[in-house]
C-alpha cells in the first residue's frame, strides 16, 4: 500500500520537489497537492518580464494541470489548508479532512505590507503573484497613469522598470541611501540609479513613507519629509516574510521561518518543509537556487536516501532589460581582504572583486557582466587567483597568453584607435603630432590635438602615448594626487566635478575612476567640501565625510571633551549674553572659560552628551554657533572705530558686524579669519588676516592673503573701496573666487601664491561684471548655508551623535 | 550565544559611523561600515587615547580624529607606518540586532 504524501503549496519549491521525487521513486507515494492560487505552478521569478509585456503567462508555466495528472498527483487548486491535526495525521480544508503519512509544507512567503495609514485602500498592491501583475497591467492602461513603488530592492526595481515600459509615470521610494543595498555597494547603486533615472523613473532615496492618501481608492503617497507623490497605484515591494501560520497553529517549532534540520525535517518527524517558509541554521532564503537545493534534499529524505542541505553562495542578477548587473558573495570590506576595482566612466562600467587569501569572496559587476559566471565559479571553487592577479579584473578573455602590462597594451593599440572620445582624436594623430611639432608637454599635446582637453578622462592614455613616443625624455607633470584613492590632483577633480556635473560622492568616485570603493579620510572631506561649494541647494551634505568637529559643531579636545564658542558679531557682546554664558558654565560644570584670539569666549571641557543642552541655553539668549571648528568663516575682529576712538576714521565695528552677518555660515577650503581696523594704527591686526580692511578717510583699503600661524606673512593690498557696500561686494567676490578655486585645506595666502595676485585682481577688482558674478554666486550659496547648526541639533537633528548606544552598570556577578 | 547581550540595532548607528557602549570600565566603540558590517573596538586610540568612535570611517578602517592614525576595525591593528593595537570585541548581528559576549564589560579597559 502506497504511503500518502500531502503537499501544501504549489510553488516553485514544491514543484521541483515532486520532480525529484518522481525521478527517485515514482511509486513511493500517493500525492495530493493543495495550492491557494487557482492555477498550476509557474516560474514566479519571471513575473517581471510578464509585467513588462516581454513574456506571456503561458511561457512561464512550469507545471500545468496535465503535468500533475500525468504523474498521478491529485490537485486541489484554490483550496486553502486551514489546519493540521498532527495527532490524527490529517489536514483540514473546506473539502474536509485529508489523511497523510508524510506532509510537506511549502507555503512560501507573503509580501510584507508596511503598517501605515491607507495601506488597505484599493489600488495598493504587492508584487507577488499573477493577480498582482494583472491588476498592474490594468492600471497601466489608463493614459498618464502614475505608479509609486515602495522599495528599491530587486523586486521593486523590476516592477518599476516594467511599469515604466508600459508607459506609466513611476516613482520609486527607497528607505536606504542607495538602491539594492543588500546586493550592491554604493558605487554600483549610483550607476543603477543613473540608468533608471535616464529611463524617466524618479528615484527618491532615504524616503520614509508616512501615509497612503485617498478616499475611495489610493490617490497619493506622503513622505515624512513633506513630499507628496500622486499615485493611481502603489506597489509595495519592501520585502517578504515566511508564511508560517499553518505550522505555528500546529505547534511546530517556528522562529522567523519553520525550523528544519539539514534533512528538511521539521520538529515533527513526519512533516518536512521546503522553500521560503523555512528557516535553516537561523537563515531564511528568498533566492531560487537554495530553494531548489532544499527540494532535492527533501525528496531524498522522503525516499530514505542520505542527503543534507548545505547553504551555498548565490548570485543575483536584476531582470531589467538593458541593465547589466551582477552581484555574488560577500563584498564587504574586512581585515585580510583586498579589493580590485575597475571603473570605466566613459562606458559606465564598474567592477569590484573582493579577495581573501588570494581567493575571490565577492564580486559586484555593473555595465559589463559577461565575466560574472567566471568569477562566481572561482568564488565557489575557492580558486587560488595569485597567478591571474594582475589581470584578473579584466576578465576571462584577457587570461592566458602574455601578461598584460598597461604600457604594452597602449603600444599594441592600432593607429586608428580612438583615444579621446570627446574630440575624436586617434592614436596616430597624437603620436605623429608629438613628433612633427616637437611637443614635450601635456599642455602642448592638448593645444595641438585637443586630445584630453575636454573632459580629461583620457589624460592617462595620452600621457602613456607621450612616454611611448618620447621615451624617458617625457616626465609626466608631477601632479600631486589628492590621496592614494586617485591619480588626479585637487584641481583636476574640481574641474571635472563642474564639467561633468557630478553631484554626489559616489558619482565623483565612479566618473573619476576612484581606486577604492569608499575613499579615505583625506579625500572624503575634500570631495564633500567641493560638492557643497559647487552645488549649493542641490548637494546634500554628507556628515559622515566631515571631520568630527564639523559633524558635531564643536571642537574636540585632547581628552575627548569639546569646546563651545558662540558667535559675538564683530567681537561685540552685552550683559545678557555674558550672563547666559556664565549660567551655562555653572549649570554644566564647565571647567574652563577663556577669551579667544578672535574676540569671543570659549567654553572648554564640555562633555559630548551635554552639547545639545549647552546650545539650547545659548540659543535661548540669542547666540548661534561661532563656527570656531569650521573650514569656513570664523571671526571678524574689529576695533571700536569712529564710535569711540579719537583716531577712528570709519565705523569699523559696524562694518565688521555687517561683514560677519553677511558671510557667516559659508564653507571655505580652509578657515577664513578677517578683521576691520578703524585707522592705519590697525588695532584689530587686520594686516595678518586672510582678509582685512583698514579704514582710511577716503574709504576702505582691502587687504588679503596674510598669515599668522605656521607661516607669518603680512597681507597684500587688493584694492581701495569708496563705500561700505563696495567693500562688502569685493570681499564676498574674493571669498567666492577662493571657494571655487582653493584646494581643500589650502589657506587664502597659499591659494593666492599659487594662482597669482594678478589673476585674483583681474577677477574681483578690474572686471566689474565678473566681480558682480562672483558676488551673486556667493549670495545665492548663503541662502542654504545660513542655518544655525546648534539650533538644528537642539531640535533633534543627528541625536545619535550625542547619546550612547547603550549604558551598562556594574555587572552583578562575573561568570 | 544564548547569554550574549543585545546592545542595540544596526539601524541605530549611521552608515560609515560609530556610537559608543558605556561600561563601568570604559567605552566601546561600535562601528557600522558603508556595507553594514559591525565592529566593536576599544574607544581609545593606541597613540594618545583619542576617541576612535569620532573618526572618519572608510572601508573597514577608521582614522583617529586627534592625529590621523588609521586602525583596521577587524584586527585593531594600526595601519600604515604607525605601530599600535587597540582591543577588539566579538559582535554578532541577528535580524539587525547587535549582540556582544557578556564579558565585554570586564574587559573594556585595563
Amino acid at each position: 500500500m502506497k504511503q500518502k504524501l500531502v503537499v501544501i503549496g504549489a510553488g516553485m519549491a514544491s514543484g521541483r520537489l515532486l520532480e525529484h521525487l518522481f525521478e527517485d521513486d515514482p511509486d513511493a507515494f500517493d500525492v495530493t497537492l493543495f495550492g491557494a492560487e487557482p492555477r498550476g505552478n509557474y516560474n514566479r521569478i519571471m513575473l517581471s518580464p510578464v509585467l513588462a509585456g516581454e513574456k506571456t503567462y503561458e511561457e512561464i508555466v512550469t507545471h500545468d494541470a496535465a503535468w500533475y495528472a500525468g504523474n498521478g498527483v491529485h490537485t486541489r487548486f484554490g483550496e486553502t489548508i486551514t489546519a493540521i491535526d498532527r495527532k490524527s495525521k490529517v489536514v483540514l480544508s473546506r473539502g474536509g479532512e485529508t489523511p497523510y503519512d508524510k506532509l510537506i509544507i511549502a507555503t512560501g512567503s507573503a509580501p510584507f505590507i508596511i503598517p501605515i495609514a491607507g495601506k488597505e485602500l484599493p489600488g495598493v498592491m504587492a508584487f507577488r503573484d499573477l493577480d498582482d501583475v494583472e491588476a498592474m497591467v490594468a492600471a497601466a492602461g489608463k493614459p498618464r497613469a502614475k505608479a509609486v513603488v515602495i522599495g528599491g530592492g530587486l523586486l521593486g526595481l523590476e516592477a518599476a522598470a516594467a511599469l515604466r515600459l508600459r508607459g506609466m509615470e513611476v516613482v520609486v521610494l527607497h528607505l536606504m541611501g542607495h538602491l539594492m543595498e543588500r546586493q550592491l555597494d554604493p558605487a554600483a547603486g549610483y550607476l543603477l540609479q543613473k540608468e533608471l533615472e535616464g529611463r524617466g523613473i524618479k528615484i527618491h532615496t532615504k524616503a520614509q513613507t508616512k501615509a497612503i492618501l485617498g478616499h475611495e481608492r489610493v490617490e497619493a503617497v506622503a513622505l515624512d519629509d513633506g513630499t507628496v507623490y500622486p499615485a493611481d497605484i502603489v506597489v509595495m515591494a519592501v520585502g517578504i516574510r515566511p508564511e508560517t501560520r499553518v505550522a505555528t497553529d500546529a505547534g511546530l517549532h517556528v522562529e522567523r521561518g519553520i525550523v528544519v534540520s539539514d534533512q528538511m525535517v521539521t520538529s515533527d518527524p513526519d512533516i518536512l518543509a521546503v522553500g521560503e517558509c523555512v528557516e535553516h541554521e537561523r537563515t531564511v532564503y528568498g533566492l531560487v537556487a537554495p530553494l531548489y537545493d532544499m527540494a532535492k534534499v527533501a525528496a531524498k529524505t522522503l525516499v530514505k536516501h542520505d542527503a543534507a542541505f548545505r547553504p551555498v553562495q548565490t548570485a543575483t542578477q536584476l531582470k531589467v532589460t538593458g541593465v547589466s548587473l551582477y552581484s555574488a558573495g560577500d563584498f564587504a570590506e574586512a581585515e585580510g581582504r583586498e579589493e580590485i576595482v575597475l571603473r570605466d566612466a566613459s562606458s559606465g562600467v564598474y567592477k569590484r572583486l573582493v579577495l581573501k587569501d588570494d581567493k575571490i569572496v565577492g564580486a559586484v559587476l555593473y555595465g559589463e557582466t559577461g565575466d560574472g559566471p567566471w568569477f562566481f565559479d572561482m568564488l565557489r571553487r575557492g580558486t587560488d587567483t595569485r597567478e591571474l592577479r594582475d589581470t584578473l579584473i579584466f576578465g576571462q578573455a584577457y587570461q592566458g597568453g602574455a601578461q598584460l602590462d598597461p604600457m604594452a597594451a597602449v603600444a599594441a593599440l592600432p593607429d586608428e584607435a580612438e583615444i579621446c572620445g570627446c574630440n575624436g582624436v586617434c592614436k596616430s594623430k597624437i603620436t605623429s603630432t608629438i613628433t612633427s611639432k616637437g611637443l614635450t608637454t601635456l599642455d602642448g599635446v592638448r593645444a595641438h590635438t585637443k586630445a584630453s582637453a575636454s573632459c580629461g578622462t583620457c589624460t592617462g592614455l595620452v600621457e602613456k602615448l607621450m612616454v611611448l613616443t618620447l621615451g624617458d625624455s617625457y616626465n609626466p607633470a608631477a601632479i600631486q594626487p589628492m590621496c592614494g584613492c586617485t591619480d588626479l590632483g585637487h584641481d583636476e577633480v574640481r574641474r571635472l566635478i563642474v564639467a561633468k556635473e557630478l553631484k554626489s560622492i559616489p558619482a565623483v568616485m565612479q566618473e573619476l575612476e576612484w581606486k577604492t570603493s569608499c575613499g579615505c579620510a583625506k579625500c572624503r572631506p575634500a570631495l564633500n567640501y567641493y560638492l557643497v561649494a559647487d552645488w549649493p541647494g542641490e548637494y546634500e551634505d554628507d556628515g559622515q565625510s566631515r571631520f568630527i568637529n564639523e559633524r558635531v559643531h564643536a571642537n574636540i579636545q585632547k581628552d575627548g571633551t569639546y569646546s563651545v564658542v558662540p558667535r559675538m558679531w564683530g567681537g561685540m557682546t552685552n550683559p545678557r549674553e555674558l550672563r547666559a554664558i556664565a549660567d551655562v558654565a555653572d549649570k554644566f560644570h564647565i571647567p574652563a572659560v577663556k577669551v579667544t584670539g578672535g574676540q569671543r569666549i570659549d567654553l572648554l571641557g564640555v562633555k559630548k552628551e551635554d552639547l545639545p543642552g549647552v546650545w539650547a541655553d545659548l540659543n535661548a539668549a540669542g547666540m548661534v554657533s561661532g563656527a570656531a571648528y569650521a573650514k569656513g568663516l570664523r571671526t571678524v575682529k574689529t576695533c571700536v572705530g569712529s564710535d569711540w576712538c579719537r583716531f577712528g576714521t570709519q565705523d569699523s565695528t559696524g562694518l565688521g558686524v555687517r561683514i560677519e552677518k553677511f558671510m557667516w555660515g559659508a564653507w571655505t577650503p580652509a578657515k577664513v579669519k578677517m578683521a576691520v581696523s578703524g585707522c592705519p594704527r590697525n588695532c584689530a591686526e587686520a594686516t595678518c588676516k586672510d582678509v582685512g580692511v583698514i579704514c582710511v578717510d577716503s574709504g576702505y583699503e582691502i587687504h588679503f592673503a596674510g598669515a599668522a600661524g605656521l607661516d607669518i606673512k603680512g597681507t597684500e593690498v587688493l584694492c581701495h573701496a569708496k563705500t561700505e557696500d563696495e567693500a562688502l561686494e569685493i570681499i564676498a567676490a574674493l571669498v567666492q573666487l577662493y571657494r571655487e578655486q582653493g584646494r581643500y585645506l589650502e589657506r587664502i595666502y597659499k591659494w593666492a601664491k599659487r594662482v597669482g595676485t594678478d589673476s585674483i585682481k583681474a577677477n574681483v577688482v578690474d572686471d566689474l561684471e565678473k566681480r558682480r558674478h562672483y558676488f551673486e554666486r556667493f549670495t545665492y550659496s548663503q541662502k542654504f548655508a545660513q542655518v544655525d547648526p546648534w539650533e538644528e541639533r537642539v531640535n533633534g537633528k543627528d541625536a545619535h551623535e550625542f547619546e550612547a548606544l547603550a549604558e551598562f552598570g556594574m555587572p552583578v556577578a562575573a561568570e | 550565544m544564548s547569554n550574549w547581550i543585545e546592545i542595540g540595532r544596526v539601524s541605530d548607528i549611521p552608515r560609515r559611523g560609530a556610537r559608543c557602549v558605556n561600561t563601568p570600565t570604559g567605552k566601546i566603540a561600535i562601528f557600522r561600515t558603508a556595507e553594514d558590517r559591525i565592529y566593536a573596538i576599544e574607544n581609545r586610540c593606541a597613540h594618545k587615547g583619542g576617541p576612535l568612535s569620532e573618526g572618519i570611517v572608510h572601508g573597514a578602517s577608521v582614522t583617529c580624529p586627534l592625529h590621523n592614525w588609521v586602525f583596521d576595525l577587524e584586527s585593531g591593528q594600526a595601519l600604515g607606518a604607525d605601530e599600535g593595537q587597540v582591543k577588539t570585541f566579538p559582535v554578532d548581528v541577528v535580524d539587525g540586532r547587535i549582540f556582544m559576549a557578556p564579558d565585554f564589560m570586564m574587559e573594556a579597559a585595563e
